[in-house]
């Protein structure tokens, strides 16, 4: 059987606090997907929503095809590993991951056999007559994972699950968590207000801001060609431009912004008038004056050697500074502080869209 | 007739010894508030890191007397030494106060004679009145903390998970304040409700619910209701507390893996809740065991609950030393028996003071 998630016109309500707004999208059986976005933006409000611990107040949430309304969350093909785990820690490591078996009423033996391969999968092998504290922060993560997988759901439902750990491990986790998914092959819904994270592991992303899906596509669609300024400033470092189209034509426009006239690509069709907002990454601009018209100046406030990279901070329209990456094998000279320095970028660098709220960060 | 089965206990030594004896008793709580004070002294936090400061200097000079002191003079001065005349008192002839330490005065065990043959002497009949009041008063103590226990338990569980922070205010405070008004108040109004003539039965029988008033009092109800109300704090108080400090997630990872609700609270809730309900269980239990007003207010006319009868023991038939010798009686059969069924349920004496 099919586990599509199918969220169709879902709101969720708190009294009159409105926490996802209309939310329609459709998640493929055996997708890795994520939901990203700023902390409060109803991420974990959503997951609830499909596990079955909070009803839309509105809209409707089918699993297989089947509406999932009235359906308890004990129920439901879905299993729900928690933002802190909420392990028992009471139970041993086996008695944790059995728990959901016991629940079930499986044979023992059954239990046992089920609870060792489980071990296996998660590399917890020898571990399972532990005390859960006694485990480190990435042990306590995988018998997370197998008691969820235990019950054989067929969504399995991730709720910021690396939040807690340090970097090098959430890193490693990441390609664990993956490979896990890929072996077992069901329908992984990841939470993560970390992009980075989102962008190594998923299928395919929905960027939310403020209860509101803003767009739904893969990585690299959603890097590349982000369809709000949200998801644009919010999903990589970006450098906003805000301004009014003066001109529009053959999908390009050129946007008056208070560094100058710039230009950029018209995927959302602005037209003259409109207030809009110019990004250009930061790895697109280039220092020194360019041959077309898209050439900006500014005073350099600072300059970041990275090792591989360096920053170049100058100072911007707005309060944001003006950042430009420069790689290492880029023959660029690098400018000195307080020096005031012309900029470029390509043709297809610039990208202009509707007005609308940044990402603060 | 009249001949001694038991051999006489050995008696006590001249005046002279017995005094100097009661003396070392006073002085007793000095020694100890000594050995304490050089103990504290010479502790160190760990002994491992040579920089760790003693009791004395953590504290501060004037602070760790006064700990010491208090503590000292808390457990030895108002517990222990106050049991141990009990204890002693219990082994002695029941004598004119001024005979006491006279030639009459010996160890004896007639008191606890008494308790279970009904005799300081003979031993042919069985004391049934008291034995039966004190098996009674076990058992019923054991039902009122059941009954307390799963009253508590939902209510103390919605206030503790579920109830939002204005209706838990409002809960708490309907608890608290009943216990504004004290005990023997409460008794009597309780007698009031659940008399023959009383509203309860009023409005029964009024309803034509029933067609003759039930006799609430004369059924121990009265007494039972009573007792698992005065200590219905003690009860929610603990489990509130053990209850609360369960990760709400957990509750919910239960459900998750497909828990019916039971079973989250045998498995789940319970379990983790264990030191509370132990905290609760052992203090309604020790309480009702030890109840004087609500059985002597509300308990029926052919009830008989054994602190009255200790309390008669002392007030009535002046009998201090069967007084002490019912008392110490009771409490050690509760004692043990909390330490039983604690041992039963793998909780230790540390646990339950969380
Ligand atoms: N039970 C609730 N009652 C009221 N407001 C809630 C409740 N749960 C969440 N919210 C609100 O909904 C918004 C989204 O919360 P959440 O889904 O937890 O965000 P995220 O997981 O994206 O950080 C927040 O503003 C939060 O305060
Ligand atoms: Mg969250």
């Amino acid at each position: 059987m099919s586990a599509d998630v199918e969220l169709d016109h879902v709101w969720i309500r708190f009294g009159p606090f409105v926490a996802v707004r209309d939310a329609t999208l459709r998640i493929e059986n055996g997708e890795f997907f994520s939901f990203l976005g700023p902390s409060g933006c109803g991420k974990t409000t959503i997951l609830r929503t499909i596990s079955g611990f909070l009803e839309p107040s509105q809209g409707t949430v089918r699993i297989g095809g089947q509406d999932m309304r009235g359906i308890g969350a004990n129920r439901r093909p879905t299993a729900l590993i928690f933002q802190n785990l909420a392990l028992f820690p009471l139970m041993t490591v086996a008695e944790n991951i059995a728990y959901g078996l016991r629940v079930r009423g499986v044979p023992r033996a059954e239990q046992r056999r089920k609870v060792d391969e489980l071990l296996g999968l998660t590399a917890l092998r020898d571990q399972g007559t532990k005390r859960i504290a006694e485990l480190s922060g990435g042990q306590k993560q995988r018998v997370a994972i197998a008691r969820a997988l235990a019950v054989e759901p067929k969504v399995l439902l991730l709720d910021e699950p690396l939040s807690a750990l340090d970097l090098k491990l959430r890193q490693h986790m990441r390609n664990e968590l993956r490979a896990i998914q890929q072996r077992v092959g069901i329908t992984f819904i990841y939470i993560t207000h970390d992009q980075g994270e989102a962008l190594t592991m998923s299928d395919r992303i929905a960027v939310m801001n403020a209860g509101m899906i803003e767009q739904v596509g893969d990585g690299q669609t959603v890097f590349d060609e982000p369809t709000t300024a949200f998801v644009a400033s919010f999903v990589g470092e970006n450098n906003p431009f805000q301004g009014k189209v003066v001109a529009a034509h053959d999908g390009r426009v050129t946007v008056d912004t208070p560094v100058g006239r710039l230009g950029g690509r018209n995927p959302r069709g602005l037209k003259l008038g409109d207030d809009a907002i110019l990004f250009v990454r930061p790895d697109a601009l280039r220092l020194g004056p360019g041959a077309g018209g898209d050439t900006l100046s500014a005073v350099v406030l600072n300059v970041a050697f990275e090792g591989t990279m360096s920053h170049v901070f100058l100072k911007g329209p707005t309060r944001k500074d003006i950042i430009i990456t420069v790689g290492r094998g880029e023959s660029q000279r690098l400018p000195e502080q307080g020096e005031t320095a012309s900029i470029h970028y390509g043709a297809a660098a610039g990208l202009a869209l509707p007005a609308g709220r940044l990402a603060s960060d | 007739m009249g001949q001694r089965r038991a051999s006489p206990c050995p008696r006590a030594g001249s005046p002279v010894i017995e005094s100097l004896v009661k003396g070392l008793l006073f002085a007793v709580p000095f020694v100890i508030v000594a050995v304490f004070w050089i103990l504290a002294a010479r502790e160190r936090r760990a002994a491992a890191d040579p920089s760790a400061k003693s009791f004395l200097e953590r504290n501060g000079g004037v602070m760790a007397a006064f700990l010491i002191v208090a503590v000292g003079f808390w457990a030895i001065v108002m517990i222990v030494l106050p049991q141990l005349y009990m204890v002693d008192f219990s082994f002695h002839p029941k004598l004119p106060a001024k005979d006491y330490g006279g030639p009459e005065d010996h160890y004896t065990l007639a008191s606890y004679r008494y308790f279970i043959y009904g005799s300081t002497e003979e031993t042919d009949s069985y004391n049934i009145v008291h034995l039966r009041a004190f098996v009674l008063t076990i058992g019923a103590s054991i039902g009122v903390t059941f009954f307390s226990f799963w009253f508590c338990y939902p209510l103390a569980y919605f206030m503790a998970q579920s109830a939002g922070p204005a209706r838990l205010r409002m809960l708490m405070l309907l608890l608290i304040l009943p216990f504004w008004v004290n005990e023997i108040l409460r008794a009597f109004a309780m007698r009031i409700m659940l008399g023959t003539s009383g509203l309860i039965n009023n409005l029964l029988v009024g309803l034509g619910v029933l067609a003759e008033p039930i006799d609430f009092l004369g059924l121990d109800i009265g007494m039972y209701t009573g007792l698992a109300y005065a200590y219905l704090l003690l009860m929610m108080f603990p489990l509130y507390n053990a209850i609360e400090s369960l990760d709400r997630n957990q509750i919910e990872a239960a459900r998750d893996l497909g828990a019916p609700w039971w079973h989250i609270h045998l498995n789940v809730v319970m379990p983790f809740a264990k030191p509370g309900i132990a905290s609760g269980c052992t203090m309604v239990f020790m309480l009702s065991a030890g109840a004087l007003a609500a059985p002597q207010i509300l308990g029926g006319p052919n009830s008989l609950w054994f602190t009255p009868i200790v309390y008669d023991r002392f007030y009535q038939a002046f009998n201090w030393p069967q007084g002490s010798a019912y008392a110490l009686i009771l409490l050690l059969t509760c004692i043990v028996f909390v330490m039983a069924v604690m041992r039963v349920f793998k909780v230790n004496l540390g646990e339950i003071t969380r």
